[in-house]
């Protein structure tokens, strides 16, 4: 801006020094903001429901032959936060590897989403679940147990994978 | 029973009332403050504690009751305990002499509507209290032994200074039309031309000067330099904690129920009733008529309860050179001129 005027005291009009009007001005805009419509969502009763392009919770899909999970061990290898522990057991099936132990610990996770980017079999996505409080560091280390998830619920991610990878 | 014993029992019983009611207002503030600051930022506010939320003040004094108070450990022990309590007071004092209806009269008893009825210093000593009330502040900053205690406690005693000269300036205006120091002589005196003869439409100039150096002695919205939280962390009450902070929390929306009250007293007309009581059918010194002055007045100080707050998350904090720039330069000189053409305009009109 190509200002000649120096000080703040010449910029001003005389309107503008008398400070009343401007006053009046501004407290006409915050009334007039009191009855706009409101951007607060109610939360526990309201949730948000997320696109498939969120990356909540790492989850493991579960499929109705038993877990996609081969446990090559590249999402542990992969992981800059270390959250993730793999060690693998054999079976006599056509899958013969399967984790014997899969654990994530969720407070060191950062959610980058590497390990479900670096997965061979889609095995591993990043779900929708946000709400993640655990009342001990324990509770916190996510079991196979509580990994393992229908793929029927993965679907939105799964479909967001196919399109954007 | 002799005569004085039963105006003691009156004073306890009118004192206890408004010493709850202030205690009342304050919750009633807080309440307001935080839906009004809620509603200009588009959100909603407190919704949770009781229906809308009213029940939030009660449920925030409470958890106040809770914490832990913590005194600096190289604080003076003794002010520091000692500031709370002589500014929670002091704003309650003001009200010994502050009315907020007209009378009821039962058998042959009149009975006013305020602690000390119709006392004839009236003003002086509410002038009197609202600058005492620094002091509370400034011990505060003093006691806390922290540098931005001392430095919001010194601007607030700057501030009063600087704007109780042209508070009382504005005041005078109203003493020279009244020729009386008494409240209630005042509202009265405003009761003429059926309920309109308001000070506000014969001292505009007044008026504009006494809202503002009410926001002032308040420590309010644009002057509120002794706490300017930006500046120096949390100004006087840094050190604060637990019911103490509390109590400074209620001197203040005690305080700015006192302005409210006392502008509506000064400048809007006290109680005084849209259309004649005669129209109405209440007669004088009936119960009616004092619940309906009562009422005219409430609505009024509510109205301005409102513009208080309204204005605190509208406007922006005053710089200091501002502040007393505005205070010495402009307002002072405004208020003695205004003061001359009022004692003019009453020598040669009346």
């Amino acid at each position: 801006m190509n200002n000649t005027k120096n000080t703040e005291a010449e910029r001003l009009s005389f309107w503008e020094k008398i400070y009343i009007p401007e006053i009046a001005k501004g407290l006409g805009l915050t009334l007039k903001e009191m009855f706009k419509p409101k951007f607060t969502r109610q939360y526990p009763e309201e949730r948000w429901e997320p696109e498939g392009s969120y990356r909540g919770r790492p989850v493991l899909v579960h499929e109705d032959s038993g877990e996609r999970c081969v446990a090559c061990g590249l999402c542990s290898r992969v992981c800059p936060a270390l959250a993730i522990e793999v060690q693998a057991g054999e079976t006599d099936k056509d899958k013969e590897r399967f984790p014997a132990k899969f654990e994530i610990n969720m407070l060191r996770c950062i959610y980058c989403g590497f390990c479900e980017e670096v997965c061979p079999e889609e095995a591993i996505v990043m779900s929708k679940d946000y709400e993640l409080v655990f009342q001990s560091q324990q509770e916190a280390i996510m079991d196979k147990e509580r990994l393992l998830v229908p793929v029927a619920q993965l679907q939105d991610r799964l479909e967001f994978l196919r399109q954007y990878r | 029973m002799p005569e004085i014993i039963w105006t003691i029992i009156e004073a306890s019983i009118k004192a206890l009332a408004v010493v709850g009611g202030i205690q009342l207002m304050a919750a009633l503030n807080v309440y307001l403050e935080r839906k009004i600051s809620a509603f200009a930022q588009n959100r909603i506010g407190p919704n949770r504690v009781g229906p809308f939320g009213t029940l939030q003040p009660f449920a925030d004094v409470f958890k106040l009751f809770l914490k832990e108070d913590i005194v600096p450990k190289n604080a003076d022990k003794f002010f520091h305990s000692l500031a709370p309590v002589l500014s929670l007071s002091i704003a309650i004092a003001v009200w010994a002499v502050i009315p907020f209806s007209s009378y009821v009269d039962i058998g042959d008893r009149r009975i006013y509507m305020g602690i000390a009825p119709d006392i004839n210093v009236g003003l002086l000593f509410i002038l009197a209290m609202t600058s005492v009330g620094v002091y509370g502040i400034t011990l505060a900053g003093w006691s806390s032994n922290n540098k931005y205690s001392l430095l919001g406690g010194l601007r607030s005693s700057a501030q009063m200074i600087s704007y109780e000269l042209s508070m009382g300036l504005s005041l005078i205006g109203i003493v020279l039309i009244t020729g009386s120091l008494s409240l209630n002589d005042i509202v009265n005196h405003q009761l003429a031309w059926d309920g309109w003869r308001w000070n506000i439409f014969l001292q505009p100039v007044g008026f504009v000067i006494f809202l503002i150096t009410a926001f002032a002695e308040t420590n309010r919205a644009p002057f509120d330099l002794p706490e300017a939280e930006p500046e120096l962390v949390g100004g006087f009450n840094t050190e604060y904690s637990g019911m103490k902070f509390g109590m400074f929390f209620l001197a203040e929306y005690a305080n700015m129920t006192t302005s409210s009250v006392l502008i509506v007293l000064f400048y809007l007309g006290g109680w005084a009733l849209p259309v004649p009581a005669e129209t109405l059918g209440l007669k004088d010194g009936s119960i009616a008529l004092a619940a309906a002055h009562f009422l005219v007045f409430f609505i009024k100080v509510l109205m301005l309860l409102f513009f208080f707050i309204w204005v605190r998350w509208s406007i922006p904090r005053f710089r200091y050179d501002q502040l007393m720039n505005l205070g010495w330069k402009i307002l002072l000189p405004i208020s003695l001129l205004n003061v001359l053409l009022t004692a003019l305009g009453v020598l040669y009109l009346k």
